[in-house]
């Protein structure tokens, strides 16, 4: 099982993309946040809209041994001893992008106009009293989730994962997320490049069919 | 609508009465005259749709119009109509929040509240009623809607009916008139309804714990207690694609927008998120018209034309066009749409209209390829072919 151990009663973070609606009330909440009014830490990827009206949403995976954190020349983006990995602390980020470029999932973002990065932080205001983050709070079909275990398992369905493969590079994130097959292991994202265009078979029915 | 629940059970539809009930029948009639303390005679037939009205302005039957929270002028088929039965009325006072389309026809605009600044209840569809609580009070001159009926009511010489000193007192008689109806909010009170998160009709006793689940152990409510089943025979649109509009457009909503606008279109991240009316078009479709994803296109009906943006997807049929219709003048879907309504229900066919399209430029905020002069081949270092 790819889920990492978890603390009785310790909140996490659950992303279940097949949920997710594409209402962007996930990040109208986050925009309203007092420390970035405007500006929302959350980001919705529309896959491929011209062919399908599926979402996704973004947050911060924070990781548990952050790339962000790694490569920042300034130390400027710390972790909480609960894992949880801050934004950019203000006096120390240079604006040097080395974390945008560097971070697998692609989170964190430059502010230009403020010469600086700044990204989820898994609203640690809410998080670390038991409060839901934003996001979590306001999605309807709860693609965003915050809860402990035991209510997770009583509420819903689906396997939840926390181990990426990013070609060499293992990542384990705090943040888990919904698949279909715990069993295939880490999610490797070069995984099925051989297969070709996903178009051309959508729903994996060539896989299945091949597994049967 | 947030409430059409709510309210057409309680007697906000121009046919029914409290609990449901059907202001032509006799016996329900006399039971509501009851509660209310009038006569029977008092209370009146039944009235005319939404777009009714604006038909029998425009044949010179209703002269004048007091209306609440409502805007026509967005929301109604055939905008244009709608603007012409505006100006017809010799008399119209709009009761809203914001200054809508529609109140800039009205002679008198009266500034009532948004459900924030109001309290109530509201009843969702599996029929429980839930509580609206105030957050703010309405600002500078604006009042409670409640505050705006009574003042009426009292300047029209029907004080005496509506001597209510709080929400709660007009709820508290809006559950007596119900008794008996199916939608019977007798049991259901304020502090019930805030203790319980809400509770179900009906309720017909003080103390009944309400009805979650309507029907169970299948039970129905004729009396033979069977459920009944209607076969429906199939009816053409009224308005069907021809050689002439041979493309079906469909109408809808975004979810960044509610309804006409109103209160959306006020708010700059929800603007943000969807800002203007798209021609969602699939892309055989487009390929036939030379539309290319982001051109404009000029969208024709029997009624008016718009321009609007193309969003070429594969998400909707190759026969038909859709057009969300939360905007106003020049950017209202429904200025193209049909004013056929459904026998029974008499609600307007927004969904089913017949259009033509045509490509008129490309986005604006785009250089088009097909604008520019190019040229191919050998350039030399002057870049002269």
């Amino acid at each position: 099982m790819s889920v990492g151990p978890v603390g009785h009663g310790e909140l996490f973070f659950v992303v279940d993309p097949s949920r997710c609606i594409g209402c962007r009330a996930c990040v109208q909440a986050c925009e309203e946040c007092g420390t970035h009014r405007g500006r929302t830490m959350i980001h919705l990827d529309e896959v491929d809209r011209a062919h399908t009206t599926q979402t996704v949403p973004m947050v911060c995976m924070h990781c548990a041994d952050p790339t962000c954190a790694e490569v920042c020349p300034a130390d400027a983006i710390k972790q909480n001893e609960d894992g949880v990995v801050q934004s950019a602390l203000k006096p120390r980020c240079i604006g040097c992008s080395n974390c945008v470029l560097a971070c697998p999932f692609g989170v964190p973002k430059m502010q230009t106009d403020l010469d600086m990065m700044m990204k989820c932080d898994m609203c640690y205001d809410r998080t670390s009293i038991g409060l839901a983050p934003m996001c979590a709070s306001v999605c309807p079909s709860q693609a965003l989730w915050f809860g402990n275990a035991a209510t997770w398992d009583a509420t819903r369905r689906g396997v939840l994962v926390d181990a990426w493969l990013f070609g060499r590079q293992h990542v384990r994130t705090k943040v888990r997320v919904v698949v279909d097959d715990a069993s295939a292991g880490p999610v490797d994202v070069l995984a099925g490049a051989a297969l070709g265009d996903w178009r051309d078979d959508p729903f994996g029915i060539a896989e299945l069919e091949g597994a049967m | 609508q947030g409430n059409g629940q709510g309210g057409r059970e309680q007697g906000h539809k121009c046919d029914q009465l409290p609990g449901n009930r059907d202001i032509t029948n006799p016996e329900h009639r006399a039971a509501v005259a009851s509660v209310w303390g009038c006569d029977v005679d008092e209370i009146p037939g039944k009235g005319l749709t939404a777009q009714e009205i604006m038909d029998a302005i425009h044949a010179g039957e209703i002269k004048g119009l007091l209306s609440i929270c409502f805007n026509p002028a967005v929301s109604l088929p055939d905008t244009n109509f709608t603007a012409a039965a505006l100006d017809k009325l010799e008399f119209y006072a709009a009761i809203d929040f914001f200054m809508s389309e529609s109140a800039e026809h009205a002679d008198i605009v009266l500034a009532g509240s948004l459900h924030e600044e109001d309290e109530g209840t509201s009843t969702t569809v599996e029929g429980r009623v839930v509580k609206i609580n105030a957050a703010v009070t309405p600002p500078g001159e604006a009042r409670r809607d409640t505050d705006i009926i009574l003042d009426l009511a009292q300047r029209l010489g029907r004080g005496h009916y509506f001597e209510f000193d709080s929400n709660e007192a007009v709820f508290d008689e809006l559950r007596r008139a119900s008794h008996g109806g199916t939608a019977d909010y007798t049991g259901i009170t304020w502090q019930r309804v805030e203790d319980e998160m809400g509770v179900f009709w009906p309720c017909p006793e003080i103390g009944h714990p309400g009805t979650p689940r309507l029907y169970e152990n299948g039970v129905f409510a004729h009396p033979d207690t069977k459920a009944r089943f209607h076969a429906v025979t199939y009816r053409p649109p009224a308005e069907v694609a021809d050689a002439e509009y041979p493309v079906w457009l469909t109408t809808g909503r975004v979810v960044s927008q509610y309804l006409s606008g109103t209160q959306t279109r006020r708010i700059g991240p929800l603007v943000a998120q969807y800002p203007e009316p798209l021609l969602e078009i699939h892309p055989i479709l487009a390929g036939e018209h030379g539309i290319a994803d982001g051109d404009r296109v000029r969208v024709t009906s029997r009624r008016a034309s718009m321009t609007v943006p193309a969003k070429v997807v594969t998400t909707i049929r190759p026969d038909t066009v859709f057009i969300p219709y939360h905007w106003a003048g020049s950017r209202a879907a429904n200025q193209l749409t049909q004013r056929a309504l459904d026998p029974l229900s008499k609600i307007p066919e927004f969904k089913v209209s017949a259009v033509r399209l045509e490509r008129v430029g490309s986005g604006a905020d785009t250089t088009d390829v097909r604008d520019m002069e190019l040229r191919t081949g050998d350039v030399d270092a002057a870049g002269q072919p």
